[in-house]
């Protein structure tokens, strides 16, 4: 039936903890199918072949933190007809963006005996930043049955159908009671783009805002929120300071709480 | 998987990636040869290899590690107790949950808790959910292929569909382990200090018993399998460092012992375990004081706890050929395979006396104090230290993941087999190099996000 060759994946790792791309490895029952549709060209994590490029497909796992990095991702794009980022790193820059808020020297000196041999650059930052990139999916970790959703739109050439209404909207498609009305436990999901499928509250607990600031959130209006209940403003200023730290919004609110 | 043998297809596809990848550089015009890898594959991670040979004499040998710094120790100052466990498990898409439970042991110790019964059975549990998901993924696509010749497990799976099959299976049951009781299975979100933030009902655990005693079943074919496979023998002797307790195969708890008669409890792991920083790497290097390179990974744990190993494990070892006390890290693959029976027979255990607790949790009172965690990551020990003030605050954050104890073992190993195979063609040694290399099962990623404030003074 099929003429053309295979569509050829590539996959892509800077700074990260190799959690997203080991998303394709946990999607155990759908693996062998995924390797029937496309050519697995580049994935060290799970191989050693490598096929040469150009990619039809890149996926783009971590935040570009070092001048190396800056100019590797550059080569990647060039190789690469699309690409997407995957995962609140490569997204956002991940947690480890928290020094971007820091003066990176310090934290190198602190964590490394000898730093004039780590090679760092001052701030860490999504890929979006350096490249252009086709699409952004969300998450830390990213949604496995999402990143599927996402190679199968760009094998067939459409849109990928990735919602980006809030947990809220998730939530109340679980019948789950509203954590933060019923039980004053401080909760992200009203700024925090779907994917999880409302998780933490379907475990009782908040919202930690994994998958990053939902459209057009109301960043300001929750910190009130927060406040009411009782949160002081270091706790307003870590809640908007995790995986997602340095998506603009998220940013933008844990900076006016710092002043 | 039974009747699965392999054929024996050594060194005979030796792969084009190889020669890509490794550059055989002649220097001085004759006798200097280099082995490089620049980016090793099938390890989690960024990370290199460079050998350099002069003549019969290898001179240098670097692992390399190259994975970014993330300086997760710096930027957990500042952070309330409760988020250790969820920031921690971001350095490791691997083994988060091992991450969540250093932290969360060496917070509840600070805060001057213990957890027991029920919740420290699903810690348990999470625990041998972890393992089998790891340990299916190195055993059967970051390992196996190296043995028999392919470039990855998905070439091996056109040769033997059954067997790669059956593999991901026991890793989905792992996962599915992680995904009910952690609410996904990487970075689990149910793990808090002090227990979880809800317990499933027993009722939703049962689907899992029935699976479990197919993966454990599964898992013994799987071992003697493995035992069919070509290992270089390669002995040498290590000192081997896990935890080790009275009646139980270690997961959280226990004294830190060597196979050369180190016994301490985990407060005193910065007494005799230190790190130092190299120039070619962004992981920091551990020995133990005055003593050196040290091994730690499902090898150690086996030679120092065989005897906590369930009476099927131990049987499944025996079947299969392995000693007691294995000092071939070859045979990484054996003992991980054991290793799997273990935690399907200890899931099934636990989940066949399961009660669910009164409370998920226990209720904590932050207090000013230092804490130690260790706990046994499916590749070997991690070490956690928390100092934290009255609030809950973090202060101050070690460190030590399994990866950054075994880079110099590592090391020593590449330098013994270069030298002892001097005269294997290139091509071949480079592959074998990274295959004694994946012995360790290294994950980079977590190696070296790492720090520790230490200045060496010796």
């Amino acid at each position: 039936m099929k003429k053309r060759p295979k569509p050829k994946l590539a996959v892509w790792k800077f700074a990260s903890c190799d959690g997203c791309q080991l998303s394709l490895l946990d999607c155990e029952e759908e693996l062998l199918a995924v390797v029937g549709e496309v050519e697995i060209a580049n994935f060290p994590e799970a191989s050693r072949a490598v096929v040469k490029g150009p990619y039809d497909l890149s996926l783009v796992e971590g935040s570009i933190t070092t001048p190396h990095d800056a100019e590797r991702i550059h080569q990647v794009r060039r190789m690469s007809t699309s690409l997407i980022s995957i995962g609140a790193c490569a997204t956002a820059g991940g947690i480890q963006s928290l020094r971007n808020f820091k003066n990176v020297q310090d934290f190198t000196a602190l964590v490394y005996p000898s730093p004039q041999y780590i090679d760092t650059l001052k701030k860490s930052t999504p890929i979006a930043d350096h490249v252009f990139v086709d699409f952004e999916l969300r998450g830390c970790p990213i949604n496995k049955y999402q990143l599927l959703e996402v190679i199968s739109a760009y094998l067939n050439n459409r849109k990928p159908n990735i919602p980006n209404y809030s947990v809220c909207m998730e939530c109340k498609r679980q019948g789950n009671v509203c954590v933060m009305v019923a039980h004053g436990i401080p909760c992200m999901g009203p700024v925090t783009q779907a994917g999880c499928n409302a998780l933490c509250p379907s475990y009782q607990r908040g919202c930690f805002a994994c998958f990053g600031p939902k459209e057009s959130s109301n960043t300001s209006s929750l910190s009130e929120w927060f406040i009411q209940t009782g949160m002081k403003k270091d706790d307003v200023i870590r809640a908007f300071r995790g995986f997602n730290a340095y998506a603009e919004p998220f940013r933008r609110e844990s900076e006016a709480y710092e002043r | 998987m039974k009747g699965k043998t392999p054929p024996a297809k050594t060194s005979k596809s030796l792969p084009p990636a190889a020669k890509k990848n490794s550059k055989a550089a002649r220097r001085d015009g004759s006798s200097t040869r280099v082995i490089q890898v620049d980016y090793l594959a099938r390890v989690e991670g960024e990370g290199g290899l460079y050998i350099k040979i002069s003549g019969n004499e290898v001179r240098e040998v670097q692992f390399k590690i190259f994975e970014p710094p993330r300086f997760f120790e710096a930027f957990l100052r500042g952070r309330l107790y409760r988020e250790a466990p969820d920031i921690t498990a971001r350095i490791c898409g691997i083994c988060p949950v091992a991450y969540q439970m250093s932290a969360s042991h060496a917070i509840e110790k600070a805060f001057g808790v213990t957890i027991i019964g029920p919740i420290r059975d699903l810690r348990r549990l999470l625990y041998c959910g972890e393992w089998i998901e790891s340990h299916a993924l190195h055993v059967l696509m970051l390992h196996a292929p190296d043995f028999l010749g392919y470039q990855d497990a998905i070439q091996m799976a056109k040769d033997h569909p059954d067997l790669v099959q059956t593999g991901l299976k026991i890793k989905k049951i792992g996962n599915d382990i992680v995904n009910l009781l952690g609410g996904r299975e990487i970075h689990p979100i149910n793990v808090q200090v002090g227990g979880f933030y809800r317990v499933p009902p027993r009722k939703q655990f049962e689907p899992l018993i029935e699976r479990l005693k197919w993966a454990r079943e599964q898992a013994v074919g799987l071992a003697k399998w493995c035992a069919t496979l070509p290992i270089p023998s390669f002995e040498y002797d290590y000192e081997f460092a896990a935890l080790h307790h009275p009646t139980e195969y270690p997961f959280n708890e226990g004294r830190i012992r060597t196979s050369k008669g180190l016994d301490i409890p985990v407060e005193d792991f910065e007494k005799y375990f230190i790190e130092e920083h190299v120039p070619h790497s962004t992981s920091l290097q551990a020995r133990l004081k005055e003593r050196g390179a040290y091994f730690v990974g499902p090898t150690a744990r086996y030679n120092l706890n065989y005897d906590q190993l369930s009476p099927l494990a131990q049987e499944t070892a025996k079947a299969i050929g392995l000693s007691h006390f294995s000092r071939n890290p070859f045979e990484s693959i054996l003992v991980r395979a054991v290793e799997i029976v273990y935690a399907c027979d200890e899931a099934l255990r636990i989940l066949e006396h399961f009660h669910p607790p009164d409370r998920p949790a226990i209720p904590l009172q932050p207090q000013a104090a230092t804490g130690y965690g260790c706990t046994e990551a499916p590749r070997g020990m991690l070490y956690h230290r928390y100092t934290l003030d009255r609030e809950g605050i973090i202060l101050d954050a070690r460190i030590v993941p399994p990866t950054s104890q075994n880079q110099k073992i590592i090391e020593n190993d590449l330098l013994r087999f270069v030298s002892a195979n001097l005269k294997m063609p290139k091509d071949e040694l480079t592959w074998k190099c990274e295959q004694a290399i994946r012995n360790y099962d290294p994950c980079i990623s977590c190696s070296c996000h790492f720090l520790k404030l230490r200045i060496e003074r010796e």
